[in-house]
This record gives structure tokens, C-alpha cells and sequence, in this order.
């Protein structure tokens, strides 16, 4: 056992508390212990300024990200534009990043792109992992759901992802809800399958067996047994998850069939800056350089967070 | 040998008959009506009742179903709702340039991959190590069209070495085929080569502690000899696992470089299908790529008897 007094005495940040989900479900001080991993600090760190960036943008010097200013086109970084205030009166602004062939301002929508971004990852994550746990722990708890479940799992996965999410975006109207959709759908049936394991494995645990045998209702021991067993390995598949659905999301957008254009995403803006490229190539480069940057630190803490919270699966990949 | 390959042949058909479902069902229970797509904004209601009594739309849903599903059996894909062809014709036509960009991929992808991750492996913990593992947690994060595009960038404008974008058709010259495959490759290959050196070198470290390989050292065998012939074909199942279970993420890649360097293939009808909300191409494409990865992993099943002869079914 690591000693619990490292948690209970530093409770100066929500995130050294002591988590509140019950002792026995997180092990004491597996928390402060992922934070001493390099990988999970600089994932982090990274992955907090994105957040910071998205949330702050209005105060950061971005202007309106969508407003179109037709004498600002193909401006390039640096280059200062005039811009009509309501009044009439005339200002300078400066395009820190330059402007797209609409004369929007590329920092602007940049720094917009990574609020939409952020949330696609997060969302998409929180509701896989919400329903591939519902599925799992039903699939791996009822024996005589198990292989109907599972057969409906191995076809889902049996559709290449990026695939499955361009083709069920075409079903709905476009828009964020649809994209989320689309990216979650096919992350659903590979959280089915860890939990699952995970519960079958537990489930010949004595102590379960034992909680079996004293009568507990099949709920609290799902909930007080099983449940708290998968919430390390669920935090570490949440976050690749996150990382893949801001791929999968920028991927959609350039192609031009995720979110509606006009938003700014990083993937909207490097659509955009297709046309242009050979003339102003940073119009894919500057998102494109936020999206990978964002991409990997969410994958580095990842990859921290397996190494010392999931050392069983750190050993597999 | 071959009942094991009858076996995993048969256990294919239920999850390639779920994909079927999934995308018949995919079309059928969400607000979307073939007929008033395939009518047009202009059509009357008697049209579109018409071209729906025509397609078997009016029937019951199991009905449909077990039509649509005769057809498929039968190689009848249906006609694309945009294109005004059949959708087995318009495959036809894709389905070269996919081909050659998949297939020199992957040759690139494990040609670079494996000697990176033995190299890694074998350098454990050293720079080199630390740069092969960079790269692959760089491979998986850096969208393909990004890498596209800085590769067009130094090599086709400022380098002036390459084309920038287009397909020439293998049957008008190898050289000129090849010449515009380079660059779609490389930049279908960075997550491949990611994913393979990543698996390789943990396979490999597993394996370089076995007995075997201190005996075949103490033995005097050169390192060359003991990396490739002693611990690599033992490393080997788990590398060629990971190049089976990677061609879906290959499959991914397929539409986006296409779209990148405009390659007339699959991956670039998959888009202009879903753009047009084409939904027979869009089916008919998800079931074929389906069934390409169902088979490519059936394939590294009877790999590993090969690779392992300990492995028998």
C-alpha cells in the first residue's frame, strides 16, 4: 500500500485531492504518482495552455473569427489591413498569422479552432467511454448477452474508423453534433472490449465470488466491485480516444465535410488554405502545427498516464 | 492447414453479414429518402413515389433488406444515385491508383519500419532509440494531410523534384507511375512506419532477453546474423499482427492522401460519394473496405503458422 497521508496532506488543488469516488476505487496516490511522469507533465502542461488559448482568444488580440473583410485577402503574417469600425471611422489591425482568401484573420480563427478542437476530443471521449462501459460491463457481467454483443462488436470493428465516421457524417446534417456522432460510434466497440476484459477477469476474483455468495444485489456489486476496476485502464483509453478524435475531426474538416465551414477549426481553416497553397502555404501550416502540437501532448499523457496507471497494459504496446 | 483456413474463411461471414446490416440499416433508419434525393428539388410527389415504387422503397423493411442482400451476393452494388453509372463500374475504374498507392505503402512502410525498430531495440535507451520512438509518437499525432503537404511544399515547390499532385495510370509507362506515386506514399507511410517500428522494437527487446539469443552470441554468431535470423523471426507474429491490424488506419489515410495529391481512387469517390450524399457508392465502398481488412487479417492468421511453426491449428 502506498501511504494515503501523501494525499490527504496536500489538499491545497482540486486535482491533489483525495478523489472522491471512494478510497478503494483509485489507489491512493496513483494520482500524485502519474503527475512525477515527465511524459504526463509535459502532456499536460501543453494540453492546459491549449485550453487556456481557446478559452482566452477574445483576450489574446483575435477579432471576430468568422467576420469575412474582402480587401484583407491573402494577406500575408504580419501584414496590416484597414478595417471599417461601424461608425465609419477607419483602424489598422495587424494579421499576426495573415488572412484567408476571405480576408479572415488566420490567429484569430487559429486561436478559435482550438476551443472546438478540445471539445470534440473531450466530448467524444467522455461518451464512448460512458456507453462502451454500459455495453462492456453488460457484455462481460450476463453470460448470455456476451456473444451477441460481442458479434456486433467484431462487425462494427470490422469497419476502418475514419471510414465509418466519413460515411455516418453523410447521414445527417452537418454540424457539430453530427461530427461528434460520427467520431464516437466507431470508438464505442473498442471501450466495450477493454472493459469487458476487465470485468471478465475480476469477475473469477475471490472477493467477488465472495460478494456473490453473501447475496449482494447485482448492482451494488457492479457498482462496488467491478466498476472501480476499470477506472484506470478507462482514463488511459480516454485519453488516446481524445487524442484520435481531434485527428479524426481535423480530417473531417479538411475534407470538407465536418463541421460547417465557416466555424473556425483547425481542420476548416487548412480546407481552406488548400486552394492557396502554393502561394500561402502557412495557411496550412500555422493550424497544422497547433493540431499536431495538441495531437501529441494529449497523446504523451497518454502515454504517461498508462505507464503509472495501468502497468499491465504499458507492458502489452 | 487448409480446414483452418475453411474455418477462419466461414467465421468471416457473420461479421461481414453485421457490416451489411449495420450499413443497410445506417441508410434506412435516419431522415433520409433515396427517392427524393435521387428526384430532385424540382420532382412532384407522384415522381418520387414513383422512383421509390422503383427501387423497392415501398416494401417492408425486411423485405428490402433480403433484396438488397440477393443483389449484393450477386456482385449488383446498385446504381450511384450522382454519377448515373453503376456503382460496380465506378469501382472498377478506382480501384487501380488505390491499389498501387496501398500496396507501395505498405512495401515502404515495413521496408523502413522493421530495420527502425530492430535498430531502436537493439540501441535500447540510447539517442537512437529516443529518435525512432519520437518519431513514431510524432507519426501518430501529425495528421497525413499536414505531412502531404509539407512534403508537396520542399520537393515539389521549392525542390522542383517531384509533381505536385495528379495519377498516371501504370498501364501509360512505370516510370511516370511510379514518379507521381513517391510523394502519396511517403505520406501514407509516416503512420504505417509509426505504427510497425513501434511494435517491432517492443518485440524485439522481448525477445533479446531469451536464452536462445546469449546462446547463438555465445556461439559466435555475428550480431547481423542474431538480430535478423534468431530474434527477429521469433518477434516476428506480433509485427505482422500490428501490419494486419494497420491497414484500417492505412485505409483512413487512402482518403485523405488522395484527396491531398487528387488521386482518381477510392478513398477520393468515398468523399465526392459522401458530398453528394451518394449512399449506394458510400455502402457499396465501406462493405468492399470492410471486407479488404476482414481478409488481410485472416491472411496474417495463416501467416503466423509460417512464422511460427509452433502455432497449428
Amino acid at each position: 500500500m502506498v501511504d494515503t497521508s501523501n494525499n490527504l496532506s496536500v489538499p491545497t488543488s482540486p486535482l491533489t485531492a483525495p478523489p472522491t469516488v471512494g478510497k478503494r476505487s483509485s489507489r491512493p496516490g496513483a494520482l500524485s504518482r502519474a503527475l512525477q511522469n515527465t511524459s504526463v507533465r509535459i502532456g499536460g502542461i501543453v494540453v492546459a495552455l491549449m485550453i487556456m488559448i481557446g478559452l482566452a482568444a477574445p483576450f489574446l488580440g483575435a477579432m471576430n473569427p468568422t467576420e469575412i473583410n474582402p480587401i484583407a485577402r491573402n494577406k500575408l503574417p504580419g501584414a496590416e489591413s484597414n478595417k471599417r469600425l461601424d461608425d465609419g471611422t477607419q483602424v489598422k489591425v495587424q494579421h499576426r498569422l495573415g488572412t484567408d482568401s476571405l480576408g479572415r484573420d488566420i490567429y484569430s480563427r487559429v486561436l478559435y479552432g482550438a476551443r472546438v478542437s478540445i471539445l470534440v476530443g473531450v466530448t467524444v471521449a467522455f461518451i464512448s467511454i460512458v456507453i462502451g462501459l454500459l455495453i462492456g460491463v453488460a457484455s462481460g457481467y450476463f453470460r448470455w448477452l456476451d456473444p451477441i454483443i460481442m458479434r456486433v462488436m467484431d462487425g462494427l470493428m470490422a469497419i476502418p474508423a475514419i471510414l465509418l465516421a466519413i460515411a455516418l457524417v453523410s447521414l445527417f446534417r452537418a454540424g457539430l453534433g453530427a461530427v461528434i456522432l460520427a467520431i464516437t460510434v466507431p470508438e464505442i466497440p473498442r471501450v466495450v472490449r477493454l472493459v469487458r476484459s476487465v470485468v471478465l477477469s475480476v469477475r473469477e476474483e475471490p472477493y467477488v465470488e465472495a460478494a456473490i455468495t453473501t447475496g449482494t444485489p447485482t448492482l451494488k456489486l457492479l457498482w462496488r466491485h467491478i466498476l472501480p476496476n476499470t477506472i484506470a485502464p478507462l482514463i488511459v483509453q480516454g485519453t488516446f480516444i481524445c487524442a484520435s478524435a481531434i485527428l479524426v475531426e481535423a480530417i473531417l474538416s479538411f475534407l470538407g465535410i465536418g463541421v460547417p465551414p465557416e466555424t473556425p477549426t483547425w481542420g476548416n481553416i487548412m480546407s481552406e488554405g488548400r486552394q492557396f497553397f502554393r502561394l500561402y502555404p502557412h495557411n496550412i501550416l500555422y493550424p497544422g502545427i497547433f493540431l499536431g502540437l495538441t495531437v501529441l501532448a494529449v497523446n504523451m499523457l497518454g502515454d504517461g498516464l498508462r505507464d503509472t496507471l495501468d502497468p499491465k497494459m504499458a507492458k502489452r504496446v | 492447414m487448409f480446414a483452418f483456413i475453411l474455418k477462419r474463411l466461414l467465421a468471416t461471414i457473420p461479421v461481414m453479414l453485421i457490416v451489411a446490416v449495420f450499413v443497410f440499416l445506417m441508410l434506412r433508419l435516419t431522415p433520409n429518402d433515396p427517392a427524393a434525393i435521387i428526384a430532385g428539388d424540382t420532382a412532384s410527389a407522384e415522381q418520387v413515389a414513383q422512383i421509390r415504387a422503383s427501387l423497392g422503397l415501398d416494401k417492408p423493411i425486411l423485405q428490402q433488406f433480403v433484396i438488397w442482400f440477393t443483389r449484393l451476393l450477386q456482385g449488383d452494388l446498385g446504381e450511384s444515385f450522382f454519377f448515373k453509372k453503376t456503382v460496380a463500374s465506378l469501382i472498377a475504374d478506382r480501384i487501380e491508383p488505390t491499389l498501387s498507392l496501398s500496396i507501395l505503402t505498405i512495401l515502404l512502410a515495413i521496408s523502413v519500419a522493421v530495420p527502425l525498430g530492430v535498430l531502436a531495440a537493439y540501441k535500447h535507451g540510447t539517442w537512437v532509440d529516443r529518435i525512432v520512438m519520437g518519431f513514431s509518437v510524432m507519426g501518430f499525432s501529425v495528421p497525413a494531410f499536414v505531412i502531404g503537404y509539407v512534403l508537396i511544399y520542399i520537393f515539389s515547390i521549392q525542390l522542383n523534384w517531384l509533381p505536385v499532385q495528379g495519377y498516371q495510370r501504370i498501364g501509360e509507362g512505370v516510370g511516370g507511375w511510379l514518379y507521381r506515386l513517391v510523394l502519396p506514399s511517403l505520406t501514407l507511410a509516416v503512420i504505417y512506419v509509426a505504427l510497425i517500428a513501434r511494435m517491432t522494437r517492443t518485440s524485439m527487446l522481448e525477445v533479446l532477453g531469451e536464452d536462445y539469443i546469449r546462446t547463438a552470441r555465445a556461439k559466435g554468431q555475428s550480431e547481423r546474423v542474431v538480430l535478423f535470423r534468431h530474434a527477429l523471426r521469433n518477434a516476428a507474429v506480433p509485427i505482422v499482427t500490428v501490419i494486419g491490424i494497420g491497414v484500417a488506419l492505412l485505409i483512413g489515410g487512402v482518403v485523405v492522401t488522395e484527396s491531398v495529391f487528387t488521386i482518381p481512387g477510392l478513398g477520393r469517390l468515398t468523399v465526392d460519394a459522401v458530398l453528394a450524399r451518394d449512399f449506394p457508392t458510400i455502402q457499396a465502398v465501406i462493405l468492399l473496405f470492410s471486407f479488404v481488412y476482414v481478409m488481410v487479417n485472416l491472411l496474417v492468421d495463416v501467416a503466423y503458422t509460417f512464422l511460427d511453426p509452433r502455432i497449428r491449428y
